[in-house]
């Protein structure tokens, strides 16, 4: 790994031009360096989902795929705001109640208080940065560790939620457009056009960069590997649509029930804003730097107390945004809301997908293969049958287990050299 | 090799608290040399280049920068002169590819969005100019390169930015033979590109083998700064351990707790 190359002419990491080959070994070396990133969530997913259709052929139906989404849904989306915290090698253990707090205040704005939609989830999306904030700020300026920090908040969110919820009713959320989040579909026609934009906007940036980067002379993909990184999209994106176009309803005459659930687009823009975000802004590369060696970035001029602060801002506001579609999918809040497994879920979630519990490596889209991964479980376990404790045995030992994959692989990487 | 140094320091006192740790401190370096500065542990090789880069303020003396009197208050002052330093624990992430450190904190960008075919550009100029072949990729995480690899790439992030002077806090201290040997083939090739160089060394041996001129510094005092040709190993060592070789260093009692007399001006021997 660390061989010093001699190169007889052209200035400094020239290497010979790439080739598919060349690339499809790189990522082979990488993966047994240790470098893993979210292979064992896809293979984790891809086993499952076949175990669990050939076990209960009712898990591979349109309308079972259609459920997987929105089940796992608010989980994935505060799995996303918990990736900004892990990278810096923190933990917001509080996130899940900080949803159920943000729940709460949406379903007391628009039911009791009878506010519109917007200005509830506005509430509940300044809740959570409210709550972000304070946290951030107890981490960075006071020091305290945020395993306590957010313990404590996981415990007093909870006592904030029975507060909010009238020690113990719920409150039912009837608001059309809140309901349609996690329980409407786009029209068909609407799931094609978005998709198509998907794959040509992902066509457009891909091929941008290569031609502009081949312009400066420098090092590209072969365009073999954009054309089939742009391919796969295009085929899971078309046979997704595809699947949740069908007739899902159990009786046709009386509902239809067919299109891409809301909440997927919702998902999938989030993803795309934190990828850019995380990937393509100095800020996200802060992020990166400040959980790699917090020194280095102190020294490089980066306000490290500020990004430590803006991740827990993140992780809070997406919690929120993960209770609103809580409260949508249950068309109420009870003073559960985020509670029980929700946030060991969460966390599971981004782990399995490949985040380091370490701090330092991550991305948003692990949280979504993570989440995948986790409602595959619960969906799947429920088909057969499983009680509730079974399938938290079964999920804690998967966490255990992605963490385990995570540790060994930092291991691993250690000793070759990628890490 | 110019006649006036690039930078000049004269008589910088420094204490912190009780403890006086630079006493009358006159310091040189020459654009295109390499200045090694030498002394034993305590004698205060760090401070000073705190005191250069700006992390600790000086308690009296002046500061000459290519020709003008300058006050340097911050790391940010030390930047726009063109003063860079290279730390000893090197301060680069391991989870950022070669490209990203370098860049650190002063990222290229185009609107919001990192501009990174500029950044992976000027990051290749600046590695071929200092003939650097030996990493495969701009875009391997540093985590993957060996201890002579992360210090050129720690190196050449301090001369990414048409740096003057380039300080280097003991670059070669946790290197092997070959890597000691790659670095200061580099540390020569900065001197030769017409920077000032400034080299921390406990090692003799790269002393001699790269610097033009030494700097040594006995409790707290410049006891000598002299061309590296008109001086043998074992005068260097002298001069550390006791601040005196022959005519060299401190005149007077040896160990030097007075001060030392006038005539024995730091920099004015030979």
């Amino acid at each position: 790994m660390t061989a010093i190359v001699v190169k007889k002419e052209g200035p400094a990491g020239v290497t010979p031009t790439p080739t598919v080959g060349s690339h499809v070994n790189n990522y082979w070396r990488r993966v047994r360096g240790g470098d893993i990133g979210a292979l064992p969530a896809v293979v984790m997913l891809v086993a499952l989902a076949v175990g669990f259709s050939i076990a209960r052929p009712s898990f591979f139906t349109a309308g079972n795929l259609a459920n997987l989404f929105t089940q796992g849904a608010a989980v994935t989306l505060i799995a996303m705001g918990l990736v900004f915290v892990l990278l810096l090698g923190e933990i917001d253990l509080s996130a899940g109640f900080a949803s159920g707090v943000c729940a709460a205040i949406l379903a007391n704005v628009v039911t009791v208080l009878g506010y519109p939609w917007y200005v509830a989830v506005l509430s509940a999306v300044v809740t959570g940065v409210v709550i972000g904030t304070v946290l951030g700020l107890l981490v960075a300026k006071v020091g305290i560790p945020s395993f306590v920090v957010t313990l404590a908040g996981f415990l007093a969110f909870q006592g904030v939620v029975l507060t909010l919820m009238d020690e113990g009713a719920n409150i039912a959320v009837r608001d059309d457009v809140l309901v349609a989040i996690a329980n409407r579909n786009l029209s068909p026609v609407l799931g094609w056009s978005l998709a198509a934009v998907a794959v040509a906007g992902y066509a457009a940036v891909q091929l941008l960069r290569h031609r502009n980067r081949a312009a400066r002379g420098l090092l590209t993909d072969p365009i073999a590997v954009v054309a089939a990184r742009i391919a796969g999209l295009a085929v899971i994106l078309g046979v997704a649509v595809y699947v949740l176009n069908l007739e899902r309803s159990r009786n046709v005459l009386v509902v239809s029930l067919k299109g891409v659930p809301i909440v997927v687009p919702i998902i999938a823009i989030l993803l795309v804003v934190w990828t850019f975000v995380l990937q393509r802004t100095s800020y996200g590369r802060h992020i990166y730097a400040v959980g790699g060696n917090a020194e280095a970035a102190r020294r490089a001029g980066i306000n490290v107390d500020r990004i430590r602060i803006s991740v827990f801002i993140i992780c809070s506001s997406m919690a929120a945004i993960g209770g609103i579609v809580a409260a949508s999918r249950a068309n109420s809040v009870d003073p559960n809301t985020g509670g029980s497994n929700v946030l060991l879920y969460a966390v599971g979630a981004a782990v399995i997908g490949g985040t380091s519990l370490f701090g330092g490596k991550g991305r948003v889209l692990d949280a979504v293969l993570g989440g995948a991964v986790v409602a595959v479980i619960d969906n799947g376990m429920g088909l057969m049958g499983y009680s509730s404790g079974v399938k938290f045995v079964v999920t804690g030992v998967v966490l255990l287990a992605a963490a385990t994959i995570d540790a060994l692989s930092r291991r691993r990487a250690a000793a070759t050299g990628t890490r | 090799m110019s006649a006036t140094p690039l930078l000049e320091l004269r008589g910088i006192d420094k204490s912190f608290g009780p403890v006086q740790v630079l006493r009358d401190v006159a310091f040189a370096a020459h654009a295109g040399e390499v200045t090694a500065l030498v002394g034993d542990n305590g004698a205060g090789k760090s401070t000073l280049v705190k005191c250069i880069s700006g992390i600790h303020p000086t308690d009296a003396g002046e500061f000459v920068f290519d020709g003008r009197p300058v006050t340097i208050n911050s790391p940010r002052d030390a930047a726009a002169l063109g003063i860079e330093v290279v730390y000893q624990d090197l301060a680069l992430c391991d989870n950022l590819d070669i490209v990203q450190n370098m860049f650190l904190g002063r990222e290229k960008r185009s609107g919001i969005v990192l501009d990174e075919p500029t950044m992976e550009q000027m990051a290749a100029e600046t590695l071929a100019g200092l003939s650097v072949r030996t990493v495969k990729s701009l875009r391997q995480h540093v985590a993957s390169l060996s201890g002579g690899q992360r210090q050129t790439v720690a190196i050449a992030k301090a001369v990414l930015w048409n740096s003057r002077l380039v300080i280097l806090d003991e670059p070669t201290a946790a290197l092997g033979v070959a890597q000691t040997a790659q670095v200061l083939e580099l540390v020569r090739r900065l001197a030769d590109n017409g920077l000032a160089v400034v080299l921390i060394s406990h090692n003799m041996n790269d002393v001699f083998a790269v610097s033009d001129r030494i700097a040594a510094l006995y409790l707290g005092q410049m006891v000598a700064q002299v061309k590296t040709t008109d001086i043998t190993h074992s005068q260097v060592v002298e001069l550390i351990t006791a601040g005196r070789s022959g005519s060299l260093g401190l005149t007077g009692e040896p160990g030097g707790n007075g001060a030392a007399p006038a005539d024995t001006t730091p920099g004015a021997v030979r």
